[in-house]
């Protein structure tokens, strides 16, 4: 088998662009005396690379919209990236038709941030977890299958008594245990977990990550964490990639990057922590607005809120540099070595 | 002298077809000029029926079923809805989760901003009305004003939308805002920038701010003062550091504890069992009893009242703290 330092999944210059332009009419513009077509483009994902090694639980964060369920979705097969490509245990993945994907849906599950609706409100609890089972496993019988479905409920510390009920009986907590239940059930390798406690109380967002934290343990099993609370990130991850309108702007080891961040973004971001101590960092304030993935900027997406950014930086896309402590950043300034 | 705003013993009820459920009982503040108070509590906690109370503006089935919310001496639950109409978005506003719930998709920003602010001052003229309205986007920092005024909401980003809202609360001159999850939806950029911000106001126009939200960090970053509210009580007040350094209150504890930066270099997140009860079944005795490392026997039968904690200038609702007990000299 693999060795701990070959990656499980692996993203390559990843491109992900959504058509918004409507149809045909919607598309049809008259200016300067002719008519034209006009394609709406969001530019969701722009040559994002990263590797995540089995066991690790790698992060996205990045502001609402920066592409952190894009990534996620495209390298679940949910949507199909533009270019690019996407490695699970070797196999090239983003080119195969729903019928070749199928043996790897089992091997990677997602779980999604809202509890209320990503549970079929017409299934009970018993339907929605065998149903994965029996798909991925036609030669279980009903004893074993219920079996099954019983231990991973257990499992996510959920009482077996809940299969005979609906969705809608359940507190949002306990909804997301199912859901958890759901990935787990299949015995996956590797989960996108799509902010999977935000719409959670505190008291409840603990039970939910000791739960994932139990399950990575007990099966070794791989995460994508997408989370906006930059607390918890640093708390359950082993590498973080920071995204900023759908690039990469730097990525690093958890404690690395929490301790000194580099890029000018990162120390935005992480600066704006409020903390339970009531200390304040030193800000770094943005200035600027934030652009839209629609009009991408040119040269280093994040210039027009830049503090650091240069005549180089409007013009020039930065390129993601691996340095010698492991980190990469995408950054002019910190090339320059007018960040240190 | 009185204080700005003192709410006494407030008891909110639902009236629901299957009878009365209680919502709030015996909440208690006060709050005095440019104090910043932090309303803290899990989903369900009462805390935004609190907030919607004080501008009575709690909506049907709801309503205030007892106590007082004295404002500057005056009992808002008392007075015509007439003079309350003068107070609310006048001298107390609130500002809402959903900043489309405060903005008309409709009217420019400049016209929702005048609109307000010629409600309150009838004898006050459009021209001096648009310009207080300028003045009000530039102290929240938004750039080019004048051209700001003629757009919509729709134009704006999430972040600038709220700023609008602080700018529209702030229009006339209120001497205490609301403002229920402010931040929540926003990126932490965008949330640090208007915390500042409305910290800078607190400051420099002497207001009184109440801070409802469930992000114990945002509440230790802003406020000076914290109140804990679990199940439609106060369980914890006193001042934000020392409520956040040295919780009394086991609710407290363990919601603090609960947090990564609790778990003190454990893996684990210490977790609190169970979860809040809903209206229709609060526990007999203290209501975080089922859910309490700590529970005692009488937990179980009597309800704990909120008592000054010996030695200290913390309020807690827990038999297992000891009252101070003042003697006259
Ligand atoms: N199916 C879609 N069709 C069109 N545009 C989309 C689609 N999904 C996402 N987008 C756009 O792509 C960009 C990235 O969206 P995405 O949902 O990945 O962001 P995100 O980082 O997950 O944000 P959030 O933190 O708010 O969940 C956004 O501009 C979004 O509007
Ligand atoms: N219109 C209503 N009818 C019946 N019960 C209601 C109504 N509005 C609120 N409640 C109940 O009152 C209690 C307190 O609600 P409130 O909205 O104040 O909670 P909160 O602390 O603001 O929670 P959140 O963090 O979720 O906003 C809850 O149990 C809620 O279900
Ligand atoms: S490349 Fe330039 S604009 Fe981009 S973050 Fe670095 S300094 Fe700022
Ligand atoms: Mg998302
Ligand atoms: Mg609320």
């Amino acid at each position: 088998m693999s060795n701990n330092e070959q990656s499980l999944l692996s993203v390559r210059n990843l491109y992900k662009r959504f058509d918004i332009s409507g149809g045909l009419l919607d598309q049809i513009k008259f200016s300067g005396g002719k008519f034209s077509r006009e394609i709406t483009l969001v530019k969701a994902l722009n040559n994002v690379s990263l590797e995540i090694k089995q066991g690790e639980t790698f992060s996205v964060v990045g502001e609402s919209g920066c592409g952190k369920s894009t990534l996620g979705r495209t390298i679940m097969g949910l949507y199909p990236p533009n270019s690019g490509e996407i490695y699970f245990n070797g196999d090239r993945l983003d080119q195969l038709s729903p019928k070749e994907m199928l043996p790897y849906r089992s091997r990677m599950q997602m779980v999604f941030q809202d509890p209320y609706a990503s549970l079929n409100p017409r299934k009970t609890i018993k339907q929605t977890l065998e149903e994965p089972l029996k798909y991925h496993n036609p030669q279980m019988n009903a004893g074993e299958l219920r079996d099954r479905v019983e231990e991973v409920l257990l499992q996510v510390g959920s009482d077996p008594k809940w299969v005979t009920r609906m969705p809608h009986e359940f507190s949002g907590g306990q909804r997301q245990r199912i859901s958890i239940a759901r990935a787990l059930v299949v015995d996956p390798e590797f989960i996108v977990a799509d902010e999977p406690i935000s719409a959670l109380d505190v008291s409840i967002q603990a039970q939910i990550l000791n739960l994932l934290m139990d399950a990575q343990e007990q099966r070794n099993l791989t995460y994508l964490f997408v989370a906006h609370d930059l607390s918890v990130v640093e708390h359950i991850s082993t590498n973080v990639a920071v995204m900023y309108l759908g690039t990469v702007c730097e990525l690093a080891d958890t404690k690395l990057l929490f301790e000194d961040p580099k890029h000018p973004y990162t120390m935005a971001l992480l600066s704006a922590i409020p903390r339970l101590d009531g200390k304040k960092s030193e800000r770094l304030k943005l200035t600027g607005e934030v652009p839209t993935p629609i009009n991408l900027p040119t040269g280093c997406v994040f210039h027009g809120r830049c503090p650091y950014a240069n005549s180089r930086c409007i013009a020039e896309i930065p390129e993601l540099k691996t340095h010698s402590d492991g980190r990469k950043i995408a950054c002019h300034a910190v090339e320059e070595e007018r960040i240190r | 002298m009185s204080s700005l705003l003192e709410v006494k013993d407030l008891v909110i009820k639902f009236g629901l077809r299957t009878g009365d459920v209680t919502a709030t009982t015996g909440v208690s503040f006060t709050i005095e000029k440019g104090e910043k108070l932090g309303l803290v509590g899990e989903s369900g906690a009462g805390k935004s029926v609190t907030g919607f109370s004080i501008i009575v503006l709690i909506s049907k089935p709801g309503y205030v079923a007892d106590g007082h919310i004295l404002f500057k001496g005056t009992d808002l639950t008392k007075i015509s809805s007439e003079e309350m109409r003068n107070i609310r978005g006048n001298r107390i506003s609130m500002i809402f989760q959903d900043p489309m719930m405060t903005l008309n998709p409709v009217l420019t920003i400049g016209t929702q901003m005048t609109e307000t602010l010629l409600a309150h001052n009838p004898k006050m003229s459009m021209k001096e009305a648009s310009e207080i309205a300028l003045e009000k986007l530039r102290k929240v920092h938004i750039p080019s004003p004048e051209k700001r005024l003629e757009q919509y909401p729709h134009e704006f980003s999430g972040g600038m939308r709220q700023r609008i809202i602080i700018a529209i609360a702030l229009i006339t001159d209120p001497e205490i805002i609301i403002a229920d999850e402010p931040t929540t939806a926003l990126d932490v950029t965008i949330q640090a920038e208007i915390m500042d911000l409305i910290s800078e106001l607190c400051e420099t126009e002497d207001m009184g701010f109440i801070l409802i939200t469930h992000d114990l960090a945002v509440v230790a970053s802003v406020t000076e003062n914290i109140a804990v509210m679990y199940a439609g009580r106060i369980v914890e007040k006193g001042r934000t550091r020392d409520v956040i350094d040295n919780p009394q209150h086991p609710y407290t504890k363990g919601l603090i504890k609960a947090l990564p930066e609790g778990a003190k270099g454990s893996n684990r997140l210490n977790q609190i069992k169970g979860m809040m009860p809903t209206l229709t079944n609060i526990p007999d005795g203290c209501a975080f009893n089922p859910r309490c490392p700590y529970v005692m026997d009488i937990c179980k039968t009597d309800e704990p009242s909120l008592i000054q904690v010996k030695g200290m200038d913390t309020q807690a609702a827990c038999f297992l703290c000891k009252e101070e007990v003042f003697t006259n000299e």
